[in-house]
């Protein structure tokens, strides 16, 4: 059963992670991107990690690939503009990627983990009686809590970077303050004025 | 011996397993369409009651059987897909909102054990489900090639999106509270858990703002009034789901209203106590849990459908000013004060060295 799950689950991801890159239409791209996104977490249940399996949905797919696919179905993409680019860039693409393909090559026969790099002796499992949760909540903000942290400022500053770029203050345009709105009183607001025949009111 | 035990027993391990759940998902997923209809029935009394109308009596017995003749009308009726539609888009969107809708019932504990899956971060998966929801929305507003499906489909999703956030965050408080993500752990924590005889996060002073805020993000997230612009009849026609007819459409409207009840058991079970009888007293507990639950559940339904009778639509930026802005910070400085309170108070389970 769990090797049928297994099989289902990373064809499925290998499929739509080819999808991703050969769909037509960049909307189906994502779509097939999200797709992928699930099976992985489909992979994550299978090794028994159902937190980082329910994140990756929550964050990734639930957060992420929505901006994503907010972004490209507003753009307007001309295809044969863009078929001519992949041509151009064909081969520099390809020098590229053979680069990495071979760094990861390099990496996978070559590379003996814990050589040279000082790793922490790999953690058990949970004590009995903690849940897989607990068990990194834990872990996370006890013995990798500076890592954790500064994960968490290269996210800040990465959004400082975002906002300062695209932060301008508009001028000449008319801005609701509802704290103001609530301020007001009858006794600022109001007024009552005789209107004499034939002459109206002065305001 | 347990009822999956049974099924395993007559059929062999695999088929048996696969039989056994197949029932229970079944049972629950067609009490759910029932709600669902009945649901729609109470939703269009109470609002006509409100108004001093009289409400669907025609057919049926004081008109109980409206939904049913109008879902066999939407059944008899024709599918369009339009042409400029990209057409597998356009036909999975209903479904996967439709499908996600009922899925997420998988979790929900009715009673004490009576739960389909009993999952250790059920109140994840139900942020996960319920964050995918968004995709059924935004796909048929774009498949649907039309500026009204599109347009609908966009405030949508960016109100979704939007009130995640402070939703994610007062399930923080209340999972440190319970100490755990498991929904059935969460409902037994909140026994006599204020002043040794309430039973029920809402009561706990702690706690209660957090409850309010969860029913407005509630509304929120199933699109209902005050924040329904996604259908927004008057500007957007109906949405995302303009371009849709008969089953497909029954699908979305369906999915809608699984999804409402599903957050008027949640609240519930977050906020109220589930399947525990409001005070922690001997006699009450005779009255058997999914009775409460039920009760429970039908009280918040008619909370929502008070809410829509009775307050006008939002306009788009006050809808993001009272997420952003509002309903963010306050969730955000709340789960600080919870965590706070647990600490000092030495609530937090004992953290291995």
């Amino acid at each position: 059963m769990a090797a049928f799950a297994f099989y289902l689950f990373s064809g499925l991801l290998l499929t739509s992670g080819l999808m991703v890159i050969t769909a037509k239409n960049p909307v189906h791209s994502v779509l097939w991107l999200i797709l992928a996104f699930f099976n992985a977490a489909g992979l994550f249940i299978l090794l028994g990690a159902e937190f980082l399996a329910m994140l990756l949905v929550i964050v990734y797919v639930g957060a992420v690939a929505v901006l994503f696919l907010f972004v490209v179905m507003m753009l307007d993409i001309d295809f044969k503009a863009l078929k001519r680019g992949t041509m151009q860039n064909l081969p520099l693409g390809l020098a590229v990627s053979g680069v990495i393909l071979a760094e990861l090559l390099l990496i996978g026969t070559g590379w003996q983990p814990g050589q040279g790099v000082i790793v922490h002796e790999a953690l058990a499992g949970p004590p009995v009686g903690m849940s897989n949760t607990q068990w990194i909540g834990s872990q996370l903000y006890t013995r990798y809590v500076f890592v954790f942290s500064m994960a968490g400022l290269l996210l800040l500053a990465a959004m400082i970077g975002a906002i300062v770029l695209t932060h301008r203050r508009r001028v000449g345009i008319k801005k609701q303050d509802i704290a103001v709105q609530n301020a007001r009183t009858p006794a600022g607001t109001l007024g009552i004025g005789k209107a004499g025949l034939g002459q109206g009111v002065d305001l | 011996m347990t009822y999956t035990g049974w099924f395993i027993e007559q059929f062999g391990q695999g088929l048996g397993w696969f039989l056994a759940n197949l029932t229970l998902i079944l049972a629950i997923a067609f009490p759910v369409m029932v709600g669902v209809a009945v649901a729609v029935y109470a939703d269009r009394k109470i609002w006509a009651a409100m108004q001093m109308r009289r409400g669907p009596n025609v057919v049926g017995p004081f008109g109980i059987l409206q939904t049913f003749a109008d879902a066999a009308k939407l059944f008899l009726k024709e599918t369009i897909i339009p042409t400029g539609a990209s057409t597998g888009v356009f036909l999975l969107a209903p479904m996967i909102s439709f499908t996600l809708a009922l899925v997420v019932w998988a979790v929900m504990p009715f009673d004490a054990g009576l739960v389909l899956a009993d999952l250790n971060v059920g109140l994840l998966y139900i942020f996960a489900v319920s964050s995918m929801g968004v995709y059924g929305i935004i796909m048929s507003g774009w498949a649907s090639n039309s500026k009204y499906a599109f347009l609908g489909g966009l405030r949508s999703a960016a109100q979704m999106v939007s009130y995640e956030v402070s939703m994610g965050f007062i399930l923080v408080a209340v999972m440190m509270y319970a100490q755990s993500l498991n929904l059935s752990d969460i409902v037994m924590s909140q026994k006599a858990n204020v002043l040794g005889i309430l039973n029920g996060n809402i009561f706990n002073p702690l706690l209660f703002p957090m409850a309010i805020i969860f029913f407005i993000t509630a509304l929120a997230e199933t699109n209902r009034p005050p924040f329904d612009l996604p259908e927004a009849e008057a500007e957007l026609v109906a949405g995302y789901q303009v371009e849709y007819s008969s089953m497909s459409f029954a699908l979305f409207f369906l999915g809608e209203y699984a999804n409402i009840l599903f957050m008027c058991a949640l609240i519930p079970t977050l906020f109220l106590g589930g399947w525990l009888p409001p005070l922690d007293w001997a006699p009450l507990y005779l009255i058997p849990g999914f009775v409460w639950f039920l009760a429970k559940m039908a009280f918040m339904f008619f909370v929502f459908a008070w809410v829509k009778a009775t307050v006008p639509r939002y306009r788009y930026d006050q809808l993001m000013r009272l997420g952003w802005k509002v309903f963010l910070p306050l969730s955000l400085f709340w789960v600080v004060v919870v965590s706070g309170w647990l600490m000092f108070t030495g609530h937090f389970a004992a953290v291995p060295a």
